[in-house]
This record gives C-alpha cells, sequence and structure tokens, in this order.
C-alpha cells in the first residue's frame, strides 16, 4: 500500500495542529458555532442528534492491520467501544467529544490517517474496487491512479467550495465492484488498441432525491492527462453548477441541465488549453505510485486444497461459507475472503474495537496484513491462501464475522437513519435489524440467491436505496415513520435506478411487505434466475398485486 | 482600512466607490456594470488607478479583453461557500497572464486565504468584523502543496527530495 514520505506526514501533521489550534479557538468561546462549523466540518466533522461525528477517511477502502488497530483503539478510549464502516468505505465514530478530536487526529496522523475532505463541499474521500489488484478479471489495478487522485485533490485551492460535495470512484475490471455509475465521476481504467492506459470516464451519475446514472464523457483519455482533464470538469462544474439550491447543486443536475453534449464541450475546451502542462503525469510518476501497489511475493500453491475439500464435504456450513463469501483470487492457490458485518443483532457495519483487534490479529495471520473495506459495508482480506481457508473460518466464527451471507438479501446496505442523523424521516437501523432476525434461515437466503438490499433513512439515500434490488425509504407521514419500497436497482455494470412500487408500509408492515416480494420472486422465477433478472422479466406488476391485495 | 497585501498589513489606498457617487481623485474600484457603461471615458482618466468589482456570476472570460485597464480586479464572495472566484482568480492568472491585484473582497475569512492566495489572490479585504491580525496567520499554517497552482508551478511528484 501507500507509504507516507516526509512530505505526507508534515501535510498532515499541520493539519491536526491547524485543528487544535481551531477547537482551542471555539471552547475559549473566540469561534462561535456558526464559524466553527466550516471548520469542523473540513475535518470530517458533524454535529449529529446526540453528539459529534467524526468520519475517518480510509483512502479507496485500504487498511492496513497497524492501522486498523489504531482504529480499535480509539474506538475504547474516545468512543463507546465501536466505530460504523460506511458506504464510502470510511469509519465514523459516533461519541466522541469535541476536546478529543485533536488527539483523534493525532492519533490517526501516527499510522498514517486522517480525516481530511470526509465532509464539506469538496472532494471526498476517493473511493475503488474493493478487490482492486486481486480480482481474477482485473484489466488494470486503479489504486495507484486513485491514490495519484487523493493527493492531487487533498486540499486542491480551486476546488475547495464547490456547489456541492463530489465523489469519485475508480474501477479496473469490467464487472463494477466499485458503482462507479452512482458517482459524480467514476473512472475505469481500460487499455486500447495500442497497448496504452487511459480511461473511460463517467459523469454526473447519483443517489439523492434525483437518482442519475453516469454519464461517458470520454471512453479514453490517455492516462498522462488524468489530472488535466479532472481538473477541467471540476472547474467547468466549479464555475458553472447551481448555487441558488443545495438539492440542485450537485453536478448531475448541471449535466441535466445543460446536456452532456454542451458539458464535453466546455471541458474539453478548458482542457486544449491546460493540456500538457505541470500537471500532465509522466511514466516515472506513475511507475512509482503502481510500485506501492505491486503484488507481494505470493507462494507458489496449487489451485486446490485437500483439507478445504473435504471440510466442504462434511460440513454444509462451510460450504456456504465458501459458496458466498469467498471469491476467486488471481494467484493460482490463493483466495479472497469477505468477511461479513451484517450479522443478527448489529447494526450493518458497526465493529467492535475488540473485533477490531481480532482482525488485525487475523489480517497480519491469514492476509499479510492488509484488509479493504468494502461500500457495502464488510471487510475483505485480499491474499488468503487457500490451505487456511478452515482454518480462518473457524477464527471468524468466533468474532462473530462468518456470516456465510455476502450478496444475500440480509448483506444489507443501511445508512444511519434516524437513530443517529438530523435528517432522518425514520430509523433505519431497526428495519434492518428485524430483516436479518426474520430472515436468518441460511438455506432460505442461499436460495434466494444474489440479492441486493439497501435502506435509507430519508430521501438523501445514503443508503442507496435506489441501487438496490428492493429498497427501502423512510418517509415521514404526518409525524409517523413509514417506508416506500423501490424495485429493480442495480449499482453493478448493468446500472439501474429504483422504481416506487406503490403507497408507503408502516413499521409494522415493512418488513412483512418485504416477505411478500420474496414469496412473489420465488413463486415467479425460472430455475436459476436473480430476483433481479425475473423483475427485469415479470415487471412491477406482480409485485403490486402481492403487495396491496387486500387493498 | 487595513486589508493584507502580499501576506502583510498595509493601510488601503483605494476607495470603493459606488455606482450613483462621481469619482474623486486617486485610486478607485468601480463595479463592472459601472466600467461597462462608461468605459469610454474611463480609459482617459489619468487621477489614479482603475480597479473593477466582479460578482462571481461574472467569469473570467467576460472581463478577459478588458485587463489592460485594470489594476485592480476585486472578485467578491457573496458568502465564503460560493466558490467561483477561485476559478476565476486562476484563469486570469494562468489563462489570461493578469499581472495586476487580484483582491478578495466580501466574505474573506482567515480559512480561506491561503487557497485565495494559492489561485493567485494577492489583496485581501478580511471581513469588518474579524481580526486581520489573527487571519494573517493563516498563510503560516500549512506549507505542503500537492497540486501545482498560481503559487507553485510544479506538482509535489516534481519537487519530492
Ligand atoms: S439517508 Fe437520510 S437519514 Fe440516512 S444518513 Fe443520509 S441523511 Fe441521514
Amino acid at each position: 500500500m501507500y507509504q507516507y514520505d516526509s512530505f505526507d506526514r508534515q501535510l498532515v501533521s499541520e493539519r491536526v495542529e491547524q485543528f487544535r489550534d481551531q477547537v482551542a479557538r471555539r471552547l475559549r468561546g473566540e469561534l462561535s458555532e456558526e464559524e466553527f462549523l466550516p471548520l469542523r466540518l473540513q475535518n470530517g466533522i458533524y454535529l449529529q442528534l446526540h453528539a459529534y461525528m467524526i468520519r475517518v477517511a480510509i483512502p479507496y477502502g485500504v487498511l492496513s492491520s497497524k492501522q486498523m488497530r489504531r482504529l480499535a483503539y480509539i474506538a475504547r478510549t474516545y468512543d463507546k467501544g465501536y466505530g460504523h464502516f460506511t458506504t464510502r468505505q470510511n469509519i465514523q465514530y459516533n461519541w466522541p467529544k469535541l476536546e478529543d478530536l485533536p488527539d483523534i487526529l493525532e492519533s490517526l496522523a501516527d499510522v498514517e490517517m486522517h480525516a481530511i475532505q470526509t465532509s464539506g463541499n469538496c472532494i471526498r474521500n476517493i473511493s475503488a474496487d474493493q478487490l482492486a489488484g486481486v480480482a481474477a478479471d482485473e484489466v488494470t489495478d486503479p489504486r495507484p491512479y486513485s491514490e495519484i487522485l487523493r493527493q492531487w485533490s487533498t486540499f486542491h485551492p480551486e476546488f475547495a467550495h464547490l456547489p456541492r460535495k463530489f465523489k469519485f470512484a475508480l474501477t479496473g475490471s469490467e464487472d463494477d465492484r466499485a458503482a462507479i455509475a452512482f458517482h459524480d465521476i467514476g473512472y475505469r481504467v481500460v487499455v486500447n488498441d495500442k497497448g496504452e492506459e487511459g480511461f473511460q470516464i463517467f459523469v454526473g451519475g447519483g443517489m439523492g432525491r434525483t437518482p442519475m446514472i453516469a454519464k461517458e464523457i470520454t471512453p479514453f483519455i490517455h492516462r498522462k492527462h488524468l489530472l488535466s482533464y479532472t481538473e477541467s470538469m471540476l472547474r467547468v462544474y466549479n464555475g458553472y453548477g447551481r448555487r441558488d439550491n443545495k438539492y440542485k447543486a450537485r453536478i448531475k443536475i448541471l449535466i441535466h441541465e445543460m446536456g452532456i453534449e454542451e458539458y464535453r464541450q466546455r471541458v474539453e475546451e478548458d482542457f486544449a488549453r491546460a493540456k500538457d502542462g505541470a500537471m500532465t503525469l509522466d511514466d516515472a510518476e506513475i511507475d512509482r505510485m503502481k510500485a506501492f501497489f505491486a503484488p507481494p511475493a505470493y507462494e507458489d500453491l496449487p489451485a486446490t486444497d485437500a483439507n478445504v475439500d473435504t471440510l466442504v464435504a462434511e460440513n454444509k456450513r462451510f460450504g456456504q461459507w465458501l459458496d458466498r463469501n469467498v471469491e476467486d483470487h488471481k494467484q493460482q492457490g490463493y483466495s479472497i475472503v469477505a468477511l461479513s458485518l451484517k450479522t443478527k443483532g448489529v447494526a450493518p457495519g458497526d465493529v467492535t474495537a475488540d473485533q477490531m483487534d481480532e482482525i488485525a490479529r487475523l489480517a497480519d495471520e491469514y492476509s499479510l496484513g492488509i484488509m479493504r473495506t468494502t461500500h457495502k459495508q464488510n471487510i475483505v482480506f485480499p491474499d488468503v491462501r487457500k490451505k487456511d481457508l478452515p482454518a480462518l473460518w473457524d477464527e471468524l466464527k468466533r468474532i462473530a464475522l462468518a456470516e456465510p451471507n455476502i450478496e444475500t438479501i440480509t448483506d444489507l446496505i443501511c445508512c444511519p437513519g434516524l437513530d443517529y442523523c438530523a435528517l432522518a424521516n425514520a430509523r433505519s437501523i431497526p428495519v434492518a435489524l428485524e430483516l436479518t432476525e426474520k430472515l436468518d434461515d441460511i438455506d432460505y437466503l442461499h436460495d434466494l440467491g444474489d440479492l441486493r438490499l439497501n435502506i435509507s433513512g430519508c430521501i438523501n439515500a445514503c443508503g442507496h436505496h435506489h441501487a438496490g434490488n428492493i429498497g427501502i425509504l423512510g418517509v415521514d407521514k404526518k409525524g409517523e415513520e413509514f417506508y416506500q419500497i423501490t424495485l429493480g436497482g442495480s449499482s453493478k455494470s448493468d446500472a439501474s435506478v429504483g422504481k416506487i412500487v406503490g403507497p408507503a408500509f408502516s413499521a409494522d408492515e415493512i418488513v412483512p411487505a418485504v416477505e411478500n416480494v420474496l414469496e412473489t420472486y420465488t413463486e415467479n422465477r425460472e430455475e436459476e434466475e436473480s430476483f433481479l433478472d425475473c423483475y427485469r422479466r415479470i415487471g412491477m406488476a406482480p409485485f403490486k398485486e402481492r403487495l396491496y391485495a387486500n387493498n | 482600512m487595513r486589508i493584507i497585501k502580499g501576506q502583510e498589513i498595509v493601510e488601503d489606498q483605494w476607495v470603493h466607490v459606488e455606482d450613483e457617487q462621481p469619482l474623486p481623485e486617486g485610486d478607485v474600484i468601480i463595479s463592472l456594470a459601472r466600467w461597462q457603461a462608461e468605459k469610454d471615458t474611463l480609459i482617459g482618466r489619468n487621477q489614479g488607478g482603475l480597479g473593477v468589482r466582479v460578482s462571481p456570476d461574472y467569469h473570467a472570460e467576460d472581463i478577459a479583453d478588458d485587463l489592460e485597464h485594470f489594476d485592480v480586479v476585486a472578485l467578491d464572495f457573496p458568502v465564503f461557500r460560493d466558490g467561483r472566484a477561485y476559478s476565476t482568480a486562476r484563469l486570469l492568472r494562468d489563462r489570461y497572464n493578469y499581472e495586476g491585484e487580484i483582491r478578495a473582497t466580501g466574505d474573506v475569512l482567515r480559512d480561506q486565504l491561503f487557497y485565495m492566495f494559492r489561485c493567485g489572490f494577492d489583496a485581501f479585504e478580511v471581513r469588518a468584523d474579524r481580526s486581520i491580525d489573527d487571519a494573517i496567520k493563516a498563510f503560516s499554517e500549512m506549507t505542503v502543496t500537492y497540486q501545482p497552482a498560481t503559487d507553485e508551478p510544479l506538482p509535489l511528484w516534481r519537487r519530492r527530495a
């Protein structure tokens, strides 16, 4: 992974000192809360319903065991003993005290972490495919470019006050695991027919109250122009994005109103003048970055392991875990293992300090000390030897992270909702908990197969309900919590936005309603057909009929 | 009034003149609208320097043709959150090679000064209710910059030892 040098270290520690001074001024009353607001926001600190919340950046989801231990320490020392992994591959702490925040940031800086640009109307932490570098279907590893973009966007003076927040995602595979179509800018690393590396770029995707699928702005731009082209894209948005209405300020609205052709033309005009300037990437810099992400020294291992095969035959649960939580690695004899943070009785994405310490230990023992966070709020061990799978499975069961439910309906994404968030219409965590409680028959989950269910507590869609095959959206009906169901969303390469089925359900009705949706699917599906394929074939009507049969 | 100029606090010699007021002698900053309306007479004025005040609704290209007549371009921040003028300043410097003063006016606060400086601003009218002596500390807080900007021609990767 990337290692800080003295420049990176200095930048982060100067930032900590600057913030320490700002907090001191706030505590002495020299800054009002109103004046402090933009300052804390630039350091990833929000004021929630009950307390401050700090969001720590995990750039493109890559985390070392040393860093994970530090996250555990912070959870234990400054919070209530847990942290919450988010849909942006970051981690949030919900209960820090204002006076502790500078120490938290200093502690993070020690392990090359920070909370820079995890909030505010700037370029946010960059996300990328959680299987970057190890996925069997990968063309090019997007992490070196993610790091190049991270550095370029950090404290970019021109783009610190954009019309609205701005999110990048990168992938280097055909199979999109980073939801690039739902980002302000999505990059796919591609290789053209001359063998040159470059980017296919999409712009103007997003969730929120106006969900949109990003549009292609260019099928190929040479990698050396990555930063200049991106800067031109941002400059046009900074100059012309709407600032009169917060809900129309994202770039998706600009693209929608201006049209992708006009936007592209303005970007190309700016780029034509900026091109080949100081920001042009040279091979030396790209190679330097690539070296940080070079594959580790893998052992020469056989493709299969006899012990694994025996255990599969003997133990159905192990087989189910392999089936759902373990993926093929590009290196023979290795596997990619997902730790499910979606277990019964736990808010999706929540991890205790003790679990974090154990995860760090296991990463050291089984995954070369490295792990990834995912936008689906799980953790991935990228480099596990196949022969270690039985031992790792045992260990993960012990700390309740071996639920064999990855990409099943209970691997759901869920925003904090009304339990924490001041903007919420409804609670989302209790709905998630009730669902995982009800749907705890592993055989049934496996029979349902791939099924993405996402929950947001309000139209801001932090729980990505638009991109759920089944989406649940909290709405307010005369002061009561109600829930709408959407169907047919997807964030993969076939991205689509879910459609509302009909009138909302009360808190008591929502889980039975989801069960009705599932039954409609199992009754209508053909052979191995997934939920999404089935929905796309039979359409909304059968679901609607079933859901509103008694009205 | 005291302003920050070249990272020092100085007494300002420029006067903001409203549209309906007659122009006094000396260095004046007028609105872009007035410039556009009275351009012909203003070009011949020889009683002092001329500056224009530009709202962020105008972009660099809107004033590019007239830059030779301005000693000061004052880019206004109606609220600090409105970041359009950062791009305007950069383009004035880097693309239109404007060498006169670029001044930040309006909601100008300590915590934006460094970014403004990096984008080519070299004079700052700190908001009247804030301490200018406090604000000037902003320039020494951060010393590492990753990306090239008006103040720094090279990205950090070309400067790393
Ligand atoms: S979707 Fe709404 S309720 Fe949920 S975290 Fe976002 S703003 Fe809060």
